[in-house]
């Protein structure tokens, strides 16, 4: 109930957003090969589902697995570099710069060293999946609450300790903060290493469909792509609501 | 033997002098109350018993083995609560003994049902009030196996009535699960109301400026604090730590 209470407005902005399109294409008589009607694009979204279900279910692998390592890297390096801080500052500025590396210019690089296989495709999407991961995490764990720091050290805790009982649960919701992120990211970046040869996927799919004009398909693959981003993020949005429960639970009860 | 025994403890920050031979000691089962000027270097005294800060000179000795700059050798209680928020208020109370190796599920429930917070075993922290986080974050230093409890301004954060209603719990369980207490408080009629002894700290550099021991008889009532005698002795205090401002 309170879901739709508040999803009424957006849901009727895009509705009226392709009311607004769909007479404009009718009226001005627009070509279908320049930009096709919203009803054209759902036709052929439904015609052309097993042209590229494959192509979207490949998408979908890719990313879960880009993702997945992406996840574990960001964790792993904020972890490192939040408990070595010599390390965090000889690396940080590092990372940063790993991030200023246009993947437009790097993937063709990828593809040279690891050839069309997957390697590069993964390479890519743990590169854009990895940073903002980390970068949340290790905020996460320098916000650690003071107060809470000091009992624990006068309590005794070791290192290991007040790391695994403190640190990182308190961390988790900056930490998903980032998994959102990169969780709409890695499908983009699961598009994009497709580009660079690929047997299949979203990225070829919409390749194929722009060299040959087919404008309707491509919109077919920016909706299947946004789409993918909003499932993507969803997930992510009830694992937080599973995980960190104990936030939803103490905020509702204090009013 | 004492249960913790600090003898000519001197400390200072660069050229600061925070605390200059200062020694007393706390017997087993005692209630021992410090107060003393703001600033003049409590929180320095507690983070060298409890082993964050090494003392420039002098030894801390809990039970007759060396302490200085060793964790974990005292329970602890802040004077926010700080129970994390994401574990429950039974997952909370037992994190004292959790660090030091075993729990024990069972005396955790009937420690939380004699502090009167039966019913809130699966509450999270932000569930309760403020009193009550307190009784929590006092329950979990209970619980801690070390022999000695250091109390932290634990109450000086909450309203007179709730505050009032906190010592006398807190008095009421001490007097059942005899333990050693240290206690700073800001509140000379606190310090009186709780204590067997009360420490009084010199400002800066701190030193034993006065010791005074509480004859009032166990268990103590509350109507105590409105008879004629704690009322001297208010005073006594009153003026000893006059003298310093």
């Amino acid at each position: 109930m309170t879901a739709f209470r508040k999803g009424w407005r957006p849901v009727s902005a895009i509705i009226l957003l392709f009311l607004l399109w769909e007479a404009a294409s009718l009226l001005f008589e627009v070509p279908s090969w320049l930009l096709p009607s919203p009803s054209q694009i759902w036709q052929e979204g439904i015609a052309g589902w097993p042209d590229y279900r494959y192509h979207l279910w490949s998408t979908i692998r890719l990313t879960i697995v880009g993702f997945s390592i992406g996840t574990i890297i960001g964790i792993a390096v904020a972890i490192c570099l939040h408990l070595l801080p010599k390390l965090r500052d000889t690396l940080y500025p590092l990372m940063i710069l790993s991030q200023n590396v246009p993947i437009i210019v790097l993937a063709p690089l990828l593809v040279i060293w690891f050839g069309f296989g997957v390697l590069p495709k993964l390479i890519v999407i743990t590169l854009v999946c990895f940073f903002p991961i980390a970068v949340a995490a290790m905020d996460g764990f320098k916000q650690t609450d003071a107060d809470l720091m000091h009992y624990m050290k006068m309590a005794g805790a070791t290192k290991g300790q007040i790391f695994r009982k403190l640190e990182w649960p308190f961390a988790l919701p900056a930490l998903f903060s980032g998994l959102k992120i990169s969780a709409t990211y890695s499908v983009m970046g699961a598009v994009i290493s497709e580009w660079l040869g690929a047997k299949q996927g979203i990225g070829v799919y919409m390749t194929l469909a722009s060299s040959s004009f087919r404008t309707d398909r491509v919109f077919v693959a920016i909706f299947l792509i946004m789409a993918l981003c909003l499932i993507f993020f969803a997930f992510i949005i009830l694992l937080e609501r599973w995980t960190v429960r104990w936030k939803t639970k103490g905020a509702k009860n204090n009013g | 033997m004492a249960s913790l025994s600090l003898i000519n403890i001197c400390k200072s920050f660069g050229d600061k002098k925070v605390l200059k031979d200062l020694s007393f000691s706390i017997d087993h089962a005692e209630f021992v109350s410090i107060v003393g000027p703001s600033g003049s270097g409590k929180s320095t005294l507690f983070h060298l018993i409890g082993g964050l800060l090494q003392p420039d000179n002098g030894e801390i000795r809990m039970e007759s083995s060396l302490i200085n700059g060793k964790r974990g050798a005292i329970s602890y209680m802040p004077q926010s609560s700080s129970l994390l928020p994401w574990r429950t208020i039974l997952e909370n109370v037992m994190l004292g003994e959790e660090l030091l190796g075993k729990k024990d599920e069972q005396g955790a429930l009937e420690m939380i049902a004699k502090a009167g917070l039966s019913g809130y075993e699966h509450a999270y922290p932000d569930q309760l009030s403020g009193g009550m986080k307190q009784r929590a974050a006092f329950i979990r230093s209970m619980l801690s196996p070390q022999s000695l409890i250091c109390l932290d301004e634990p109450f000086s954060a909450l309203d007179e009535f709730t505050r009032l209603e906190m010592q006398q719990w807190l008095l009421s369980i001490w007097e059942e699960h005899k333990r050693s207490i240290l206690f700073v408080t800001h509140n000379i009629e606190e310090a009186l109301y709780l204590s067997d002894r009360i420490i009084v700290l010199s400002s800066r550099p701190a030193q034993v400026k006065a010791v005074f021991t509480i004859p009032f008889a166990r268990p103590r009532r509350e109507s105590i604090v409105l008879t004629e005698d704690f009322l001297r002795w208010k005073k006594k205090i009153y003026n000893e730590l006059r003298g310093m401002i």
